[in-house]
Formats: structure tokens, C-alpha cells, sequence
């Protein structure tokens, strides 16, 4: 039992988790392109033509798993502040500013390819409904915790104030999510969920859960990647930063 | 198939433009956020060589 | 002023930047929570008057007519109806029995002026030919209970 304890605790530790990081990413990487072949084949070249909204459908591919991965890495972030918060860990501050970019470029993606199947079938842009404006939120609490993170200049108490902004900020996801049930929304219900069967052919579906996997697989691995650069920057005057392999001339 | 040429699969049935400027989009910022991950890892690792050669020769 | 100063008033912008930001949007998302008005709740007297506000629900199977750039169709949400004249082009989605929301004031008449018509459109996604199989099979159902 205190043999898992300690283990869980060696891997929390910026040294040990910078070669594992390391090791992990290409797989993470090879795994993205593997479902993203494959979903942009189905998507394109499997999926039918929608009965109402002919071709132009065929942006949900990348506008739903887009705005799931936007919901879900802010969930992680917050995820990581609570831990950070609770047992004062230096890798879970490196973690949430690892994913704060991809989070906010995925909002930004949901946010673009929105606009742009919005114009077509709805025949506006933008609209204030509950629940673009929500997720317009989410792209601007991302931009806030990149923002206050970079302006303060100790890692350790930026780590603390992002934490806050992640923990209060992690709110609004509920609200993102229930905003099509909870008000009259031009935008539509969920196609997906938990609670009833999916209201989509069985090819267009399949389509948009392996855009969606490619999604995560490259979220984890440009995370995995960025929080490296992340770990050396603030480990730089550590004795086992000097004594990694690629620092030797 | 859903496509009879390759002219019908860039129109997208008269949605070409939502439909490309969306995937265009979504290719180019994946790949920009990749590049400049790249540069950062890149640009940490000079940074940090240069640091400790020079802390090297102050010590000898 | 000493470096400490000055990153207590960064922090302290930033968050006040923060702060006006989430105000903003929170103000906008109040007056929007309620995106459009059903033509019962308009009929209940709930919608805003003396300005413009959005109405919601189904465009009236047979109800649409155009004449030129005009069209006039009805609006139900199978209660209440209220009729609509819009000059403009119509979105793509817009047709009978389809969800719409449309922009505009109600007149004394009880005639509402769109300036913006939007579709709404449902969360189903199918090939045409299910959707026929689908509707034929809630014809034989309907025949079956008469």
C-alpha cells in the first residue's frame, strides 16, 4: 500500500516526470494522426449528406469535438489547481499553464467553425444566446488565467493565482453545457449525451467520436510536450537539469 | 461515395466556403500551435546550454 | 517604485481587467438569458414593450407567402400563433414546420415587424432517405391509431 503511495508521489516530481514525458508524447502524437486520418475519411467520405442541411453539416466533425475538448481541458486545469492547492505539487501549476493554450485554441476553434456554420443555417454570425455567450466566456477565462499567469513573475504564486481563476472560472462549463436545456437558445440541443440515445446516423456519429479522440490524443500530447519546456525553464538551476544528456555539449 | 468528382467534393454542395474555412482553420491552427511549442522546447533548451557552458568556465 | 509595487499592481490590473470583462459579458448575458419570447408568453403580456425583442417557435405549415422581398408568414408554438412581415432574405433553414426566431416589434394590429429572421434547426442529423423512412413510419402509425 505505502509502496503505490510513493510511487504516485515519484512521478509528481519534475525530474522524474520530464524523460516520462518525453517517452510519452510521439505515441500520443503517432495515436492524433492515426484517429485524425480516419475520422476526416469518415467524415468526408463516409458520413451521408444531412437531410436539412445538406453538405454544410459536415462542420460538426470538428465544431463539436472541439467544443467538448474546450469544456473538458478547463475541467482538467481545474482539476490540477485543487490538487496543486491541496498538496502544494510544483508539476500540477506546470500542468494547468501546459494546457491553458490548447484549451483556449480549441474555445477559439468551437467559437470559428460556430460562426461559420451559424451564417449558412441560422443566417447570422453571431447571436447572444446563453449558449455561445457562455462558451465566449470560457475562451476569454482562458485568455484570463494565460494573461495573469504570464504577468506575475514567481512561478509559485503565478501557479497560486491561475489556480483561483481555474477553480472559480470552472463554474461556467455547467453552464455551457445545460445553457441549451436551461433557456431558449437559437442554438440546438445535445446530439450526444448520457441520459438518451444519440439523434444521429450511426456513420455521422462515428465520424465525430474519432475527430474527437484525435482531439484528446493531441491535446495529451502537445501538453506533455509543452509542459517539458515548462519544467526546464523553472528547474534551470537544479542539479539534474545540468545533468540531462541534451544539456551536455 | 458521396462525391461524383473532385469538383463537387470542394464545392460541398454550395457550402464549400464554410465547410474549408472551417477544417482550413482548424489544420492551420493545430499546426501553428505545434510550431511554436517546438520553438519553445528549441529556444528553453539554448537558453539553458548557454547558461551552464558559461557557468562551466567560470569554474575553471 | 519598488519591484514589488509594481507586480501588485500588475496583478491588481489584470484582475480588475478581469473583473470589467466578466461584468460586461454577465450584463449582455442578462438581457439575453432569454433569447426569444414564445407567442404565448407574448400573448401573457411577458415580452418587453415599447422595444425590440425576439419572437420564437414553428412558421406555420401553408402560412408563408412571398411577394417579392417580402414575406409574411405565422409563427406558432401550437397555442398561440402571432403573424410576421419581414423584408430580407430568408436563411437557408427557413421553411414551413421548421423552428424559427425572429427579430422585430409588435405592432397594435398584432402584426410583428421582423428586422432579423434566424432558423432554428433541431439536433437530428440523418440521410434524406432515413428521414423519409422515419416520416413514412410515423404516417402508418398515425393510420393505424384512426
Amino acid at each position: 500500500m505505502s509502496q503505490r503511495f510513493i510511487n504516485w508521489f515519484k512521478f509528481a516530481s519534475p525530474a522524474s516526470f520530464y524523460p516520462l514525458a518525453g517517452k510519452a508524447w510521439p505515441w500520443f502524437a503517432a495515436l492524433a494522426t492515426a484517429f485524425c486520418a480516419a475520422g476526416l475519411w469518415i467524415s468526408f467520405f463516409v458520413a451521408p449528406t444531412d437531410f436539412q442541411q445538406g453538405e454544410g453539416y459536415r462542420i460538426i466533425f470538428i465544431h463539436v469535438p472541439a467544443s467538448w475538448m474546450s469544456m473538458f481541458i478547463y475541467c482538467v486545469m481545474a482539476f490540477w489547481a485543487a490538487i496543486g492547492i491541496t498538496f502544494n505539487t510544483r508539476l500540477s501549476g506546470m500542468m494547468s499553464s501546459a494546457l491553458a493554450p490548447t484549451g483556449a485554441l480549441f474555445a477559439f476553434i468551437s467559437l470559428w467553425t460556430g460562426a461559420l456554420w451559424g451564417k449558412p443555417m441560422w443566417g447570422a454570425w453571431w447571436v447572444w444566446d446563453a449558449r455561445l455567450t457562455s462558451e465566449l466566456i470560457l475562451f476569454f477565462l482562458y485568455i484570463g488565467y494565460i494573461a495573469l499567469t504570464a504577468a506575475i513573475d514567481d512561478p509559485r504564486r503565478a501557479d497560486k493565482a491561475g489556480a483561483i481563476v481555474a477553480l472559480v472560472g470552472v463554474v461556467n462549463v455547467p453552464i455551457i453545457y445545460f445553457s441549451v436545456k436551461w433557456w431558449n437558445t437559437l442554438h440546438q440541443g445535445a446530439s450526444v449525451s448520457l441520459t438518451k440515445a444519440p439523434t444521429m446516423a450511426t456513420t455521422m456519429l462515428w465520424g465525430m467520436l474519432l475527430m474527437a479522440l484525435a482531439f484528446w490524443m493531441y491535446s495529451i500530447a502537445i501538453a506533455l510536450y509543452r509542459v517539458r519546456a515548462i519544467i526546464l525553464e523553472r528547474e534551470r538551476h537544479t542539479t539534474w537539469v545540468a545533468e540531462l544528456p541534451e544539456m551536455q555539449r | 461515395m458521396n462525391w461524383g468528382s473532385a469538383s463537387e467534393f470542394f464545392a460541398m454542395g454550395g457550402y464549400g466556403l464554410y465547410v474549408w474555412g472551417s477544417f482550413g482553420v482548424t489544420a492551420a491552427a493545430l499546426l501553428i500551435e505545434t510550431l511554436l511549442a517546438r520553438k519553445r522546447v528549441a529556444d528553453t533548451r539554448r537558453a539553458l546550454r548557454r547558461e551552464l557552458a558559461a557557468d562551466r568556465n567560470d569554474q575553471d | 517604485m519598488k519591484p514589488r509595487h509594481k507586480r501588485f499592481a500588475i496583478i491588481v490590473g489584470g484582475l480588475a481587467a478581469l473583473g470589467i470583462a466578466a461584468a460586461l459579458v454577465l450584463n449582455a448575458f442578462q438581457s439575453n438569458l432569454v433569447f426569444f419570447f414564445t407567442p404565448t408568453q407574448v400573448a401573457g403580456g411577458e415580452a418587453p414593450k415599447g422595444r425590440a425583442f425576439r419572437v420564437g417557435g414553428l412558421v406555420k405549415e401553408g402560412s408563408l407567402q412571398r411577394t417579392d422581398i417580402t414575406a409574411r408568414f405565422v409563427v406558432t408554438d401550437t397555442a398561440k400563433e402571432i403573424p410576421v412581415t419581414y423584408k430580407g432574405i430568408l436563411p437557408d433553414l427557413f421553411s414551413e414546420g421548421k423552428g424559427v426566431v425572429a427579430q422585430g416589434s409588435l405592432g397594435p394590429d398584432g402584426q410583428f415587424t421582423a428586422t432579423e429572421v434566424l432558423a432554428k434547426h433541431d439536433e437530428n442529423y440523418m440521410p434524406p432517405e432515413a428521414k423519409a423512412a422515419v416520416d413514412k413510419a410515423h404516417e402508418a402509425s398515425r393510420t393505424l391509431k384512426q
